[in-house]
């Protein structure tokens, strides 16, 4: 029976394992790689929670979602409500709960995690969330009065959508923006299939929809339309553009046929679904020795997608070891079992290339570990006299994004900082009245639930300027 | 959703579409273009803004059918759609204020000099288009280039106008003086020889390049070309750039590296096409 347990009994569950497939037959397909808790998992995993009466994780939660709330309804059997709950502090719960880096945030402070595991708080958040995507009707949303207040929203990545959803809450009239032609922004041309179905996407953004929101795909601010022409037109503008401009390595031979930059091969696998071609039209080359530069969620992605594309050997080049890896800690535990290759402490120097000028091979140079540098990482130092080559065929770059120009450009009063990224304060303020911004534009790289919480906190704040104004 | 409201044969493969996009339409600059994605599934491929009618909303998209996805934008009749058009997408052409200017097309290209030259003959400057193609069925936007200016037309077999290539005729012209600036838009060969022709003179020559695209938004770096040693994204930055700094080989070379894929792509749906018309319904 749900309920009455004693602190002792819940102490005495081990932490749930997730399903998943199995590591050789997934290596092989595109599809999701966990497979969520059954009722019975997710009953287990949900009383192993304590219910703090100061719980630290909801601090670690960068939205605050009321995590023992919603834990502790699931371990009683109302999973309605749970999702009620949920749904209220997180707007694409079945999105966090497959991408967070629960490990460094919520997880890490979790009390049980002192003496064993923490409760697996993201494994949880997806069974609720999953459990709503499926009875969507059996939960009611609440929506404020119409104000007659227009607001254009630009982009629509997580940042975007999370505005925009707690926007049309508050009784707003919201236009989203989208410069490709299927919202999502990295969550469906960057994140791949088999971590996040393309399918939850959509459904998350038709619930959004049928809340009011409106989308318009095909849209480029700053070509089809201007931010002035938009401020016009709005009574206030969120930007969440992301940060949607690759960075090359800057070596010779980076434009060789072989070599892509993380985007370009994630978008068309994912948006472009190469990964069924000549079913879907637009190809992807498949190497049979795949080198990915670079150690984060995307060099991940990048790497895992290679190997399901068929790629006999794919590995990660890293200039600094294994412990510095900025990668999601299951991304990296999940590569390993799939057979992916890393060479650590390793940088490119080049990428070479053959005759017809086709990628055969990286050449490299060995790194060590030096002094921290500004970021408090140990800074990689190359060791002289140590040039190698490895033989691939096909370079994926992943080192990381910057903000892309195209939007700001066209608005030269809006401030930016040296990087290019829009100056915002806490509030998603910039420097132009009635023009707010978050997510990576803002952030530079960062994650799904970081641009989340930008959104929610600046729909708060335009609520607010758009009563005074 | 963006209705076909025309659709003509221009010669052999070479088709125009007058496809609704009342924004872009409106708003759209010489040397300006789209993407185009047919429909869930096709590929997102860049076609240049070859006219506008600001009036009837509608935009002119002239298409060579080479590949699959080609073919089947072609194969879209009045009355039908495409899913999506995005844009107007990169810069608008670097245009001359006065004075006389070459504007120089080799087969479908012709349809991306065209609006440039009529944005040259608004502001009053005097244009000669040099236009070619293999034989006379393959000359495009003759007689809309007429409108604008003197035209030279060239064909390889001489069936039709001058006998030779464009750049044989640019070469006389050129030489005539007088010439502030040309435009080159056409095949990478003819644009690399018409830059090999200009650069020694000193005069200033516009390219539009045609790289592989995805997005058109800089996103990606798939379009990425090398101008003046640096490396550049066509999509954003272009796709007009300075002729004298681009280096065609690699361009060529890039533009080749999907050869392997757009015939298994075409031999596929061919093998469909004939599926479909063996079997019974
Ligand atoms: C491959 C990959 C894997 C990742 N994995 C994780 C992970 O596991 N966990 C995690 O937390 N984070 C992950 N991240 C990071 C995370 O996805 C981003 O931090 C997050 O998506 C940023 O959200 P955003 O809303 O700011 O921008 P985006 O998601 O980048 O969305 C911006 C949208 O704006 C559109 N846009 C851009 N310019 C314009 C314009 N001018 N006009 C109109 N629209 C425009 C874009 O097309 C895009 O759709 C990953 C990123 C990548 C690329
Ligand atoms: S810290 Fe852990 S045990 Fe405490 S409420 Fe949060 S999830 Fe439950
Ligand atoms: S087409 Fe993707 S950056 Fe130009």
């Amino acid at each position: 029976m749900p309920g009455k347990i004693t602190t002792k009994e819940r102490l005495q569950i081990n932490r749930q394992k997730m399903p998943e497939q199995a590591s050789t037959a997934r290596a092989a397909n595109f599809e999701e790689v966990n497979l969520g808790f059954t009722e019975q998992l997710a009953l287990l995993e949900a009383d192993r929670c304590l219910q703090c009466k100061d719980p630290r994780c909801m601090a670690g939660c960068p939205v605050n979602v009321n995590i023992p709330r919603f834990i502790g309804l699931v371990s009683e059997g109302k999973i309605s409500e749970a999702a009620q709950c949920l749904l209220c502090d997180n707007a694409l719960p079945a999105i966090t709960g497959r991408v967070c880096p629960q490990e460094t945030q919520c997880e890490i402070v979790c009390v049980r995690g002192n003496k064993s595991t923490p409760v697996g708080i993201g494994y949880l958040e997806r069974y609720v969330a999953d459990w709503a995507r499926n009875h969507s009707d059996q939960l009611t949303a609440t929506k404020a009065p119409a104000t007659g207040k227009r607001v254009a929203i630009v982009g629509s990545g997580p940042a975007g959508l999370t505005a925009a959803g707690e926007l049309v809450r508050m009784g707003h009239d919201v236009t989203v923006y989208e410069a490709l032609h299927k919202p999502g922004g990295v969550l469906v041309y960057g994140i791949p299939e088999f971590r996040l179905p393309k399918k939850i996407v959509s459904q998350e953004v038709q619930r959004l929809q049928s809340a009011g929101v409106k989308i318009e795909c095909n849209v480029v601010i700053g070509r089809t339309y201007t931010l002035p022409e938009l401020r016009e037109r709005f009574d206030a503008v969120f930007i969440a553009n992301g940060a949607g401009l690759p960075v090359f390595m800057n070596v010779p031979g980076e434009n060789l046929k072989g070599v892509y930059s993380a985007n370009e091969y994630l978008t068309r696998v994912n948006l472009m679904a190469a990964y069924q071609f000549p079913n879907a039209d637009t190809p992807v080359l498949h190497g049979k020795c795949v080198a990915v530069v670079g150690g984060g969620n995307v060099a991940m992605d990048s790497v895992r997608t290679a190997k399901r594309l068929g790629a006999a050997s794919a590995m990660i080049v890293y200039r600094r070891t294994k412990n510095e890896l900025p990668a999601r800690a299951e991304e990296v535990h999940h590569a390993g079992e799939e057979g992916i290759q890393f060479e650590f402490l390793t940088a490119p120097v080049e990428v070479i290339g053959n005759d017809k000028r086709w990628v055969t091979g990286l050449k490299c140079v060995r790194m060590k570990l030096g002094e921290p540098d500004a970021s408090g990482r140990a800074r990689p130092v190359t060791i002289p006299g140590s040039e190698f080559v490895l033989p691939c065929d096909i370079v994926v770059v992943a080192i990381g994004t910057r903000a892309n120009p195209l939007l700001t450009a066209t608005c030269p009063d809006l401030k930016l900082n040296k990087w290019g990224n829009i100056v915002a304060d806490e509030a998603g303020m910039t420097s132009l009245p009635g023009v707010f911004a978050g997510g990576d534009i803002v952030r530079g790289a960062a994650t799904v639930i970081l641009a989340m919480g930008d959104g929610k906190r600046t729909a708060r704040a335009m609520d607010e300027y758009l009563k005074s104004h | 959703m963006h209705t076909i409201v025309s659709k003509q044969c221009l010669s052999p493969n070479v088709t125009r579409l007058d496809v609704q996009a009342p924004r872009i339409a409106q708003i759209r600059q010489p040397g300006q273009f789209v993407i185009v994605h047919h429909s869930e599934g096709a590929e997102r491929i860049p076609l240049t803004i070859a006219d506008a009618d600001p009036a009837a909303g509608t935009i002119a998209l002239v298409i060579q059918s080479v590949g699959k996805s080609t073919r089947d934008l072609v194969a879209l009749e009045p009355g039908q759609a495409i899913a999506d058009i995005v844009g107007p997408l990169g810069h608008p052409t670097e245009m001359i204020e006065s004075g006389r200017a070459l504007c120089i097309g080799g087969g479908v290209g012709t349809a991306v000099v065209h609006p440039i030259a009529q944005g040259l003959h608004k502001r009053g400057v005097k244009v000669t288009s040099i236009i070619g193609g293999r034989s006379k069925e393959w000359v495009i936007f003759e007689a809309e280039l007429r409108r604008l200016g003197e035209v030279i037309v060239c064909t390889d077999d001489g069936s039709y106008g001058r006998k030779g290539f464009v750049t044989d005729a640019a070469k006389d012209v050129l030489a005539g003086g007088g010439i502030g600036i040309v435009y080159a838009v056409g095949p990478v060969p003819m644009m690399r020889a018409v830059v090999n022709l200009t650069k020694p003179l000193g005069v200033r020559t516009i390219v539009s390049l045609n790289p592989v695209m995805i997005d058109g938004t800089g996103m990606c770096g798939g379009c990425r070309v090398s101008v003046g040693g640096e490396t550049r994204f066509a999509c954003v930055d272009g796709p007009e750039f300075d002729g004298h700094g681009v280096n065609f080989d690699e361009l060529m070379d890039r533009l080749s590296a999907y050869r392997e894929y757009e015939q298994k792509s075409l031999a596929c749906a061919e093998e469909n096409c004939r599926l479909k018309q063996t079997l019974p319904s």
